[in-house]
């Protein structure tokens, strides 16, 4: 060999060991899981063992962990010194994100007018434009602050119940709810972030967990506000400027499809939703693009680098984490809200640890603090799930190992490294 | 400008300084010499807040600085360079240097760049280029030219030679000295290094266990028997 790979794989007789040991630890684990099959006797269940499977579990992991010893040792000695071809697009991609930013919301812009777009398929965009969002605002938190926080789904089910409530208990319109609900949701970031300031990493990760779930077990556990597990129905749909989406409007209202002469069809009211979500989603990108570049923006980032420097720079950290806590709840608490219009009706199921662990996986993937990583890895993780829904249980399973997969493959992420965030004039 | 008066700090219950008495004038660069585990670190950083001092005072232009916040510290004039530089390593070069100027009016943001890449033409060189890329001695001098972009009254170094080859040393001691002649900085700094600090200082001090035990003008510490005998034993280079 005339260079040494970087990552030298070990030889074979360590590979071969390396899976057997990992065969075990699945055999070890799969045994309570996949060993015993319960029977539904006529008087009583029985437990009948059922170890085949569990043999099997062991020899497709064993395999798997040495094939991939296997392809990986392959792939540093091909590789050696020149970067893949994955990485190389990956940095054009980086470098050109501007342009492929702007042709994507061209894309989006578009996506309703287009042959092939039915009902099915913007509703599948409306649901990933919703995570792309809350991507969006975990990214100003995990991303640029470097808080790693597994608790955002709180500040979307804030933002959710806040309108449902509003709107049911007061009659607010969706669009004064909308800026309550994101204050609310600020709010509650701000209530959250007090008290973990001092934490970091693992802890404050542990913490940001727990609060999610006191969330989440309020929501159930208080029924005479939010219906407990039956959640809260009859949600009022939007309007755009007072004109409705339905069928019949009551008197002295408008639908839309009187006022501009058209055939009802509940169409409409899917390409709207989709529209107002699209326009929600890049108003957020605008927002967190534009703060990066002020001061305070700048300040999240040097946080993430190194705290003690801040300090001594006259930053003060409390402040600077509580705002991007504030920030990114503030993105949940819209675009819960958006959700709770959108499905007439929510309930706690809607807002489980799954939701944040898929948001959190959507910013990681897309390689932290990379925007439009975040619009890549929600296709990835949120559209292509929709799609294969046929897949049934198995779904999981395909989203556990796709999470694998891209991590072995872009172990930063999709879109890995920063932009920088301002340029002076072009020295040379 | 600066005073500090029976200072007593350390980490929990182990006290690592022992009251601390000394000033530095305006204009002034001050040194301070010491061993590894002194307890010139904890000096400057009790300075600056943290750790908190446990007995004793730091005024700052008569101020009483002992008990605010390290952030208000910083915005009172103290630029601290930590030990180790602390860099933000992703951050581009010229990101690097406003964050120096994070708190300071906007306005003298153009003109301190300026200055301050006149006296880091090498910064200059390198403004888009992520600060973790930088050679140590580069990111050194980021590190100072960063503190810069903040105007302090008085610019705490510690131990801007560490873990630097001796050409690049003497490069960033002469730039200290050019800073602290051309922009009239006042300097407090602190060093191992106690041939290069001497030689630079107006005035220094010896640190052992967490006391002074020995102060006079650079050049006569740097004729001192003992300091030669214990800190500059092949040192002179
Ligand atoms: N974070 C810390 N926790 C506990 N003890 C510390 C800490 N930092 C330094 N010390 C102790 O304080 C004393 C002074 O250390 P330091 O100020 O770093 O010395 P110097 O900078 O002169 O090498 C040493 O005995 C060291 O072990
Ligand atoms: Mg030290």
């Amino acid at each position: 060999m005339a260079t040494a790979p970087a990552d030298p794989a070990p030889p074979l007789k360590d590979a071969v060991i390396d899976a057997a040991l990992a065969g075990l630890v699945a055999a070890a684990l799969a045994l309570p899981m996949l060993g015993f099959h319960l029977e539904d006797g006529t008087t009583s269940l029985t437990l009948s063992p059922h170890l085949p499977r569990v043999g099997l579990a062991a020899l497709v992991v064993a395999g798997g962990r040495l094939g991939l010893t296997l392809a990986r040792r392959g792939l540093a000695a091909r590789r050696a010194g020149r970067p893949g071809r994955l990485a190389r697009l990956g940095g054009r991609l980086s470098g050109t994100r501007l342009w492929v930013g702007w042709a994507m919301l061209l894309f989006a812009a578009v996506l309703p007018l287009l042959p092939f777009a039915d009902r099915n398929l913007i509703d599948k965009a409306t649901m990933v434009l919703i995570y792309v969002m809350l991507g969006w605002g975990l990214n100003v938190v995990v991303g640029l602050a470097g808080l790693l926080d597994l608790g955002f789904v709180a500040f979307y089910a804030v933002g959710a119940y806040s309108y449902a409530l509003l709107a049911h208990y007061f009659g607010l319109s969706f669009w004064a709810c909308l800026p309550l609900a994101g204050l609310l949701a600020a709010a509650f970031g701000l209530t959250l972030g007090f008290p973990v300031l001092r934490l970091r990493g693992d802890y404050l990760a542990i913490v940001t967990l727990g609060f999610g779930e006191i969330v989440r077990v309020v929501l159930v556990n208080w029924g005479d506000l939010t219906g407990g597990p039956n959640g809260l129905g009859g949600i009022p749909r939007p309007t755009l400027f007072g004109l409705r989406f339905a069928a019949y409007a009551p008197p002295g209202h408008h639908t839309f499809a009187q006022f501009f002469g058209l055939r009802f069809s509940p169409e409409h009211r899917i390409v709207f939703l989709y529209f107002l979500i699209l326009i929600l989603a890049s108003v957020t990108n605008l927002v967190t693009l534009r703060l990066r570049r002020l001061p305070i923006g700048r300040a999240w980032e040097a946080l993430r680098e190194d705290e003690i420097a801040c300090r001594s720079l006259g930053l003060n950290p409390t402040t600077v984490k509580l705002s991007a806590f504030a920030t990114g709840a503030m993105c949940a608490g819209f675009a819960g809200s958006f959700f709770a219009t959108r499905q007439g009706f929510i309930s706690p199921e809607s807002f489980t640890f799954m939701e944040s662990a898929v948001i959190l996986a959507i910013v990681v993937l897309g390689g932290m603090g990379s925007q439009i990583g975040v619009v890549l890895a929600a296709l990835l993780l949120v559209g292509l799930p929709e799609w294969f829904r046929e897949l049934q249980q198995y779904r999981m399973l395909a989203f556990g190992a796709a999470l694998v997969l891209i991590m072995l493959w872009r172990p930063s992420g999709l879109l890995s490294g920063r932009a920088p965030t301002i340029r002076l004039g072009e020295r040379t | 400008m600066l005073r500090v008066e029976g200072l007593h700090s350390g980490y929990g219950r182990i006290e690592a300084l022992h009251g601390i008495d000394l000033d530095v004038a305006a204009g002034e660069i001050v040194a301070l010499i010491g061993a590894n585990g002194a307890g010139k670190t904890t000096l400057l950083g009790t300075l600056c807040g943290s750790p908190r001092a446990t007995k004793g005072r730091v005024l700052l232009d008569g101020a009483d600085i002992t008990r605010l916040p390290t952030h208000r510290i910083a915005r009172m004039g103290l630029a601290h360079c930590p030990e180790g530089r602390h860099i933000f390593p992703r951050m581009s070069v010229l990101e690097n240097l406003q964050m120096g100027a994070a708190f300071g009016d906007p306005r003298h943001f153009a003109g301190d760049l300026e200055r301050v890449l006149a006296l880091f033409p090498r910064l200059g060189e390198r403004l888009h280029q992520r600060g973790g890329t930088l050679s140590g001695g580069e990111q050194q001098m980021l590190a100072i030219g960063r503190a810069l972009m903040s105007r302090p009254r008085l610019l705490l170094l510690d131990e801007p030679s560490l873990g630097l080859a001796p050409l690049v040393v003497r490069q960033i001691f002469e730039l200290v000295a050019r800073i602290n002649r051309d922009e009239k900085m006042t300097v407090f700094l602190v060093e191992q290094n106690a041939f290069h600090a001497l030689k630079l200082a107006h005035r220094a001090h010896v640190m052992v266990n967490g006391r002074i035990t020995l102060s006079g003008s650079g050049a006569d510490l740097l004729s001192n028997r003992e300091i030669r005998a214990h800190y500059l034993e092949g040192g002179a280079a």
